[in-house]
């Protein structure tokens, strides 16, 4: 059995799992409470009316929980602000006008999705080979990969939109599900061949000798081994993704745009000031989908992360 | 026919030479256990007949064809992996399935030959299972399930009971034993356990840095020890190797000087033809007799560690030279420590060996 790196610290248990007791639940409940904070204001905020966003102190609790809560700490809930991410009226007094989030939203899904599925098909080939058939000087060829992420996206973003111009590839989906592809693939490429690095080469010499071709073998035997791996590599670029600004700002065009370009938008423009309770509702629906994805591969998440340093 | 050949088979891995100019062939139904300390090239053997290492030269021919070139997946074979390289995403059943898919044979009739071997192993119970839910007993059952579901050319075995318990391992070469012999296929078991070899293989190949030392029966390895290294190898306890000074020889009778002592023995004609000087006898620990009186015949020594196996008790004694010589006299034959020996060495299990290390024998 490999060691695990805690057991190395020599912070393995002595055996077996020890649930925790409530002082250290509740130690951790806190901690946990702490991160989760800014995100639980942002989603209060969302359903605050307009005029109690920047209400100091702020309105902390949408109920006032059985009197426990000071009625000046307490919110009415509204959602109003959903209503008006999609549409609004962009004039003050002028009559609601649809804003196009519904198809940011949809740019996003499917840019991100796209661009993401993609780098993880490539990917997963490419570093299977990595693996399986290293080439001479493989060690230099994974570090070139690397190199495309070393830099921040603001130094490469002069020769990237130079080369989208001259190719006439700025504003369309091909060009910006590209560009994503591109930078997942290296991160793809690193984080699956280190779980393919992991896997008993027996096993896969076993399929072919039981009559397996190579691609049968990837298919059949190795990819089914890599699933927590994949759906973590699918998480951590889909996180990455979705959350990209700088590229989606320079590179998408009106009918390519991503959320975060147009909350920037939505918020900063009408020359009003920022509309707090607007920019949390858009905050609040951008992060069920990422929630979601991550909710539901969660198991596959927590194995991925901890793959190879549990008994196999 | 199935049948293995290898012709000259070298492997290099850079400048390291793992395999050389090794020859062996082996007959349809026969069991040839490579066998041979870790890091021979016994596995490297084993992989170079599969395919999954190519050669660097020389020739592999499984039921008459050379296979040099061709990927495993061609080569129509079953292998048994020492960790047993179990399919972990598929249950035991559809493991046991794996190779008969590219037979192209009906569902039905896969069904029928997996449930078949399936029965020849006790594994009817965990066919719905995965390959973790299982024991390690059932997994050994199931790789060997895998490469029996089909007809191959021949059957290839990596250290198949290293990871089983001593008890289970019993079992299982019993059954190994049980099963091949109803199959009557080329055979090559990589061991690097002794009795694993002597008691399943029809012929084995003792390995050492890559050359195989000798090929022959159980009997004729452990008998008939071709050199040195293949003496010290078989049997346990370990053969007593002795450096002696030849004297003369006349008469069947070779008179040597061993351990201080001199020793007049009948030895093998062939040793007329060596000349007087160095040689190393080996005698087993079971070939020496324990007598009263010292004579010609006989190697003086003292009883210094005393280990009870059971049915027997392992003597270490030390001879006037200071040499270790291991002796085995049966349990009811009392021995204290530091009480003076004299050993009779069986002259038919004593073993010459020349100053290059190799066996004379006529």
């Amino acid at each position: 059995m490999a060691e695990s790196i805690w057991g190395k610290l020599g912070l393995r248990r002595a055996s077996g799992v020890d649930k925790a007791g409530w002082g250290r639940t509740l130690g951790v409940a806190v901690v946990a409470f702490i991160y989760f904070l800014p995100v639980l204001f942002i989603i209060f905020t969302a359903f605050k009316p307009q005029g109690d966003a920047l209400l100091v102190p702020p309105t902390l609790s949408p109920t006032s929980l059985f009197g426990l809560i000071p009625d000046h700490f307490v919110f009415t809930p509204t959602l109003e602000n959903f209503g008006s991410v999609f549409s609004r009226s962009m004039t003050p007094g002028g009559a609601p006008e649809a804003t196009g989030f519904d198809r940011y939203f949809f740019n996003s899904i499917f840019i991100a999705s796209v661009s993401v599925l993609l780098a993880l098909a490539i990917g997963t080939l490419a570093a299977f080979g990595f693996s399986r058939y290293p080439l001479k000087g493989n060690d230099t060829y994974l570090f070139i990969i690397l190199t495309t992420r070393m830099l921040p996206a603001i130094v490469v973003i002069i020769p990237v939109i130079l080369m989208f111009r001259v190719v006439g590839l700025s504003g369309s989906y091909f060009g910006i599900i590209m560009l994503y592809t591109a930078f997942n693939l290296a991160f793809t490429i690193w984080m699956m061949k280190s779980f393919f690095d992991e896997l008993s080469p027996d096993v896969e010499d076993a399929a072919r000798i039981d009559g397996s071709s190579g691609i049968r073998v990837f298919f059949k035997i190795a990819l089914p081994q890599v699933i927590a791996g994949l759906a973590a590599t699918f998480v951590f670029g889909l996180i990455l993704t979705w959350n990209e600004f700088l590229f989606a700002l320079l590179l998408s065009g009106p009918d390519t745009r991503t959320v975060p370009v147009a909350m920037n938008q939505a918020v900063s423009s009408g020359g009003r000031g920022t509309d707090w309770t607007l920019l949390a509702a858009i905050e609040t629906l951008f992060l069920i989908p990422v929630f979601l994805v991550t909710f539901f591969l969660q198991d596959h998440l927590l194995r991925g992360v901890t793959f190879g340093t549990v008994k196999r | 026919m199935s049948t293995i050949e290898l012709r000259k088979v070298t492997k290099r891995f850079g400048s390291f030479t793992a395999v050389r100019d090794v020859d062996l062939s082996v007959a349809a139904g026969e069991v040839v256990c490579l066998l041979g300390p870790s890091g021979c090239g016994k596995t490297t053997t084993l992989r170079v007949i599969a395919g999954l290492e190519s050669v660097s030269g020389g020739e592999v021919v499984l039921a008459g064809r050379v296979m040099n070139n061709l990927p495993p997946e061609k080569r129509d074979i079953a292998m048994v992996f020492q960790f047993y390289a179990l399919y972990p995403s598929a249950s035991v059943g559809e493991n046991i399935a794996f190779p008969l898919y590219h037979d192209g044979i009906s569902a039905a009739a896969r069904t029928a030959r997996v449930n078949r071997v399936a029965a020849i192993l006790h594994l009817e119970q965990v066919l719905d299972r995965l390959p973790s839910q299982i024991s390690e007993g059932e997994k050994q059952r199931v790789a060997m399930a895998r490469a029996i579901v089909r007809d191959p050319n021949c059957f290839l075995f990596d250290e198949p009971l290293s990871r089983l318990d001593v008890e289970l391992r019993q079992t299982m070469r019993g059954q190994i034993k049980e099963v091949l012999q109803g199959l009557s296929k080329a055979t090559v078991i990589v061991t690097h356990d002794q009795l694993e070899a002597l008691t399943m293989a029809d012929r084995i190949a003792i390995m050492r840095d890559g050359l195989i030392e000798q090929v022959g029966s159980p009997h004729e390895v452990f008998a008939k020890p071709a050199n040195v290294f293949v003496a010290s190898f078989i049997g346990t306890p370990q053969m007593n190797l002795l450096e002696a000074d030849l004297k003369t020889f006349a008469d069947g009778m070779a008179d040597m000087t061993v351990a201080g002592n001199t020793l007049a023995i009948t030895t093998d004609a062939a040793v007329e033809h060596l000349r007087p000087g160095k040689v190393t006898i080996g005698i087993r620990p079971r070939a020496f007799t324990a007598t009263d009186a010292a004579d010609r015949g006989t190697i003086a020594a003292q009883a210094e560690l005393i280990e009870p196996m059971g049915a027997e008790t392992l003597i270490h004694a030390r001879t006037a030279m200071g040499g270790d010589i291991r002796v085995v006299v049966p349990r009811s034959q009392r021995v204290k420590i530091g009480e003076a020996l004299n050993l009779r060495p069986d002259p038919r299990q004593t073993h010459v060996f020349d100053d290059a290390g190799r066996a004379v024998r006529s």
